[in-house]
C-alpha cells in the first residue's frame, strides 16, 4: 500500500512552502526518522523527516519549486511490488483544505488579493514616487530599518533571534551580515533585562530597536517599558529622553492560543510619555517605522505577524516617511465610517465591499496608523460627514482604543451622531485553541457588517 | 593606587558632612510638611558613595536608587537645586517633576534616581553598553540596594554585562534591610556579592564605614572594569541611621544594634584620621562645619522661596 508525503505545516501561520532540497531519490528506502527534504518555509529552511516506511514510488515535484501548498502531496512511498496509479497532482483531502482556509486569515487575504489588498488607497495612488514591484510587510520593515541604520550609527538592533536566526519572523534578515554583531545582537531570553538595558542605552544617546519576539512577551519587561522608558522625560524635567522603538509581532497569529494571542494596543495608547503605531500595509509600515526610528521618545510599534506575507507597493525613497499622529483615509464615503487599525483594516475593507454590494451603503474607512497621539480631527471630520460610526480592532472590549473614540465622538460630536457608536471588537475571553472558538474570538467581516446594518437601522 | 593627598581627606570630610547636614534638614523640612511623599534620608552611609567618588573619572556615568540625595552631593551637584526638587520647586533638578527618587543631571552623567527597586541595574548596564558602543573608555556606576539583590532583572542585566562584558560596576549598598526586612530574613545566602559568581563576575566585600576601605576596593574594582574586562561587584557593608523612609520609626531593629554602628561613624572615622594626621587642627575642622551648615541652610531657604512650577508644566516634557 502507497502513502503520500504531504507539504508539511512547519509554523503557525505557514500555508505554503518551497522544495528547496531532496534529500531522497526515486527508488530509496526510507525509515521512519530519515530526512527526506528541505523545505523553506515564510520563517525558515527545514528538514523534514519521513514518518512513514517504504521505497520510494515518485517525487511529485522538482528541487526549486515554490508555493507548495500546505497538505499537497509531495511524494509517495510504499511497496514497489505493489502496482500503483501515481497521480501528478494528488488531490488534496476536501477536509483538510477547508480547514486550512479557514485556519489562516493569511490565506484569505492572499485569495481576495487582486480585489481588496492591491487596491491602493487614494493616498498611494497619488504617489508618484510608488514603486513598481511588490515587496512584503517584513521585506519592508526590513529595508526601512536597513536604511537608517545605513544613515545613522547609533541606531543598533537587539532581541531574541534578530541576527544569527535572522529573526524568529525574518524580518531582521540580512542585517547582521551587513551591520555586524557590534550593532545586531543577540539577547538571551530575558526581556526584562535586556528592555532595561535598551532604555539605558537610549538615555545615554543610543537609538534602539528593540524586537520583541511577540508584544506578548514585552509583559516580561513593561516596567521598564512604562515606568522607566515612559516616564523619565517627565521626571527629569525635560533632561533625559528615550529614542527607542519597541517593535514586533502583536495580537494574534494562528491557534497560537491564550498566551501568545493577545493585543495590547489599548495598553499601550494609555500611557503618556510613549508613541503607538499599528501599521497595516508595506506602504505605511516603512513611512511609519522611519518616522519611529527617527523620533527622540519611546515608540510601540505593533507589528501583525499574520501580516508579514502581506505584498503591496513602497515608497523607495529612503527618506519617505508617514507622520506619527495622521490618519489615513483609506477608503471616502459618506454613509458611515469605520474606524481601525492594523489587520483589521483587510477585514473592514471586505466588509465595506459586501456592504456596498448587499446594502448600498458607501462606506468610509479610516486607517489610524497611529493610535497615540490619536487623530481625533479626521474622525470627527468624517463623523461629521457620515453621521455614523463603528470601530473595528483586535483588542478586548474593555477600555479599547474603541472605547475612547467613542468617548470622544459623544464629547465633541454628539450632535452629529444619527446613531449610537457600536464598536466591534474580540471577545471579552482569553483567547481559545480551538479553531472554531478562534474564529469566533476574532472579530469576522460579519461582525462588521451586523455592526453597520445596526448603526444604519437596517434590520 | 594613587596616594592619597591632604585635599582629598578634607573632600572627603567635607563631602560626608554635606550630605549629613543636607539630609538632617531634609528630615526637619519633610517634618514641616515642606517635603511630601516618600523621602529615604543616606545618613550612616556616606563612606560608600564619597569613596566612589574619590575614584570617579568626570565623563563616567552613575544611575543609583531612590536613596539618592547623598549620590548627587558626591557627584558635586547643587544642594540648593536638590533641595528645591525634594520641595517641588521650579528651580529642583527635575524642575519639580520628579521629587526625591527620580533626580536627573544628564550633563553631569547622573541618570537617576529610581523608584523601581532594582529597574536602575539593567539601564546602567545599558549606559555602560553605550560607553562601549561608542569606544570611550567610561564606566557606568550602578548602585543596588540589598533588597534589589533578590530581584530578577538584576540576575538578567548581570548575565549581559558578563556576556558582553560591559564597562559596569555594580555597588551593593547592604545596609541590612530592605525597608522593614533585614537581609537574612529576604536572601537565601548572605554573601550578596557571590551572586555574580555563576556568571564569571567576581566580587568583593567592603566595609562600607570606613572610607578608605571603600576607596581602595572601588579603585581596584574600577581598573579592572575600565581595563575592558567586564563588570565587578562590590559589596559595601553599611547601615541606615534612620528608617526606611522618613514614616518608617525602624522598629524592627534594637537601639542597640544602631548605636553598635554609631560607634563606627564614618564622618567620625575620617576626622579622626586628620586629627592623627595632622592635616587640619580642629580648628579648621570646625570652620569646616560651620560652613557645611551654613550651605545646607541657605540651600533650605533657598527651596522653600523657589517657586512652585508653573501649571502649564503639567503638560510639558511629555514628548521631545
Amino acid at each position: 500500500m502507497s502513502t503520500e508525503i504531504l507539504m508539511p505545516a512547519l509554523s503557525p501561520t505557514m500555508t505554503e512552502g518551497n522544495l528547496s532540497k531532496w534529500l531522497i531519490k526515486k527508488g530509496d528506502t526510507v525509515k521512519a526518522g530519515d530526512l527526506i527534504a528541505e523545505i523553506e518555509t515564510d520563517k525558515a529552511t527545514m528538514e523534514v523527516e519521513a514518518v512513514d516506511e517504504g521505497v520510494v514510488l515518485d517525487l511529485l515535484f522538482k528541487e526549486g519549486e515554490a508555493n507548495i501548498p500546505v497538505n499537497k502531496a509531495i511524494a509517495i512511498i510504499g511497496d514497489p511490488n505493489e502496482k500503483v496509479e501515481v497521480k501528478k497532482e494528488a488531490p488534496v483531502e476536501k477536509v483538510i483544505e477547508e480547514k486550512k482556509i479557514e485556519k489562516n486569515i493569511e490565506t484569505k487575504i492572499e485569495t481576495k488579493k487582486d480585489n481588496i489588498i492591491d487596491t491602493p488607497s487614494p493616498k498611494i495612488e497619488e504617489d508618484t514616487n510608488l514603486s513598481s514591484e511588490e515587496i512584503t510587510m517584513r521585506q519592508a520593515l526590513r529595508d526601512t530599518m536597513a536604511e537608517e541604520m545605513r544613515k545613522n550609527n547609533k541606531v543598533f538592533i537587539l532581541g531574541e533571534e534578530v541576527a544569527e536566526y535572522q529573526g524568529a519572523y525574518k524580518v531582521t534578515q540580512g542585517l547582521l551580515q551587513e551591520f555586524g554583531k557590534e550593532r545586531v545582537l543577540d539577547t538571551p531570553i530575558s526581556e526584562h533585562g535586556f528592555t532595561g538595558l535598551a532604555v539605558g542605552a537610549a538615555f545615554k544617546g543610543l537609538r534602539p530597536i528593540l524586537e520583541f519576539m511577540t508584544f506578548n512577551f514585552s509583559m516580561q519587561a513593561i516596567d521598564q517599558i512604562i515606568n522607566s522608558a515612559a516616564k523619565t522625560l517627565y521626571m527629569s524635567g525635560g533632561q533625559i529622553n528615550c529614542p527607542i522603538v519597541f517593535r514586533g509581532p502583536n495580537g494574534a497569529a494562528a491557534q497560537v492560543a491564550a498566551q501568545h494571542s493577545q493585543d495590547f494596543s489599548s495598553w499601550y495608547s494609555q500611557v503618556p510619555g510613549l508613541k503607538v503605531i499599528a501599521p497595516s500595509t508595506p506602504y505605511n509600515a516603512k513611512g511609519l517605522l522611519r518616522s519611529a526610528i527617527s523620533d527622540p521618545n519611546p515608540v510601540i510599534f505593533l507589528e501583525n505577524e499574520i501580516l508579514y506575507g502581506l505584498k503591496g507597493p513602497v515608497n523607495n525613497d529612503i527618506n519617505f516617511s508617514i507622520p506619527i499622529g495622521k490618519a489615513n483615509i483609506e477608503k471616502e464615503g459618506k454613509d458611515l465610517t469605520i474606524v481601525t487599525y492594523s489587520i483589521m483594516l483587510q477585514k473592514s475593507k471586505e466588509a465595506a465591499l459586501r456592504l456596498k454590494e448587499e446594502y448600498n451603503l458607501d462606506i468610509e474607512i479610516i486607517d489610524l496608523q497611529t493610535l497615540r497621539p490619536l487623530d481625533t480631527e479626521t474622525i470627527l471630520n468624517s463623523v461629521k460627514k457620515t453621521n455614523r460610526l463603528i470601530t473595528v480592532e483586535e483588542s478586548w472590549p474593555f477600555g479599547s482604543v474603541g472605547s475612547e473614540i467613542a468617548n470622544i465622538v459623544q464629547r465633541d460630536a454628539f450632535d452629529y451622531l444619527d446613531s449610537p457608536v457600536i464598536k466591534v471588537n474580540s471577545a471579552d475571553v482569553p483567547m481559545p485553541y480551538a479553531l472554531s472558538l478562534e474564529k469566533l474570538y476574532l472579530p469576522q467581516v460579519d461582525d462588521i457588517i451586523n455592526a453597520a446594518k445596526k448603526v444604519s437601522y437596517i434590520k | 593606587m594613587k596616594k592619597l593627598q591632604k585635599a582629598d581627606y578634607i573632600k572627603m570630610y567635607s563631602f560626608m558632612l554635606k550630605i549629613r547636614r543636607f539630609e538632617e534638614r531634609a528630615a526637619q523640612l519633610y517634618g514641616m510638611g515642606k517635603i511630601g511623599g516618600f523621602c529615604h534620608l543616606y545618613i550612616g552611609q556616606e563612606a560608600v558613595v564619597v569613596g566612589i567618588l574619590m575614584t570617579i573619572d568626570k565623563n563616567d556615568s552613575v544611575v543609583t536608587t531612590y536613596r539618592d540625595h547623598g549620590h548627587m552631593i558626591a557627584r558635586g551637584l547643587d544642594p540648593k537645586r536638590i533641595m528645591a526638587e525634594l520641595t517641588g520647586r521650579e528651580d529642583g533638578y527635575s524642575a519639580g517633576k520628579g521629587g526625591s527618587m527620580h533626580m536627573f543631571s544628564k550633563e553631569n552623567n547622573f541618570y537617576g534616581g529610581h523608584g523601581i527597586v532594582g529597574a536602575q541595574v539593567p539601564i546602567g548596564t545599558g549606559i555602560a553598553f553605550t560607553h562601549k558602543y561608542n569606544r570611550e573608555k567610561n564606566i557606568c556606576r550602578t548602585y543596588i540596594g540589598d533588597g534589589a539583590m533578590n530581584n530578577g532583572q538584576v540576575f538578567e542585566a548581570f548575565n549581559l554585562a558578563a556576556l558582553w562584558k560591559l564597562p559596569v560596576l555594580y555597588i551593593i549598598e547592604n545596609n541590612k534591610y530592605g525597608m522593614g526586612t533585614s537581609v537574612d530574613r529576604a536572601a537565601a545566602g548572605l554573601d550578596l556579592y557571590k551572586r555574580g559568581e555563576a556568571f564569571g563576575i567576581p566580587g568583593e566585600k567592603v566595609d562600607g564605614m570606613n572610607v578608605f576601605s571603600v576607596i581602595e576596593a572601588a579603585d581596584k574594582a574600577g581598573k579592572y572594569v575600565r581595563e575592558g574586562n567586564g563588570p565587578y561587584i562590590i559589596e559595601v557593608q553599611t547601615y541606615r541611621y534612620r528608617g526606611h523612609s522618613m514614616s518608617d520609626p525602624a522598629k524592627y531593629r534594637t537601639k542597640e544594634e544602631l548605636d553598635n554602628y554609631k560607634q563606627t561613624d564614618p564622618i567620625e572615622i575620617v576626622k579622626a584620621e586628620i586629627l592623627k594626621k595632622k592635616i587640619a587642627t580642629k580648628d579648621e575642622i570646625e570652620k569646616i562645619n560651620k560652613n557645611t551648615l551654613e550651605e545646607i541652610k541657605n540651600a533650605a531657604e533657598f527651596a522653600t522661596n523657589s517657586p512652585f512650577p508653573k501649571d502649564s508644566e503639567l503638560y510639558t516634557d511629555v514628548y521631545l
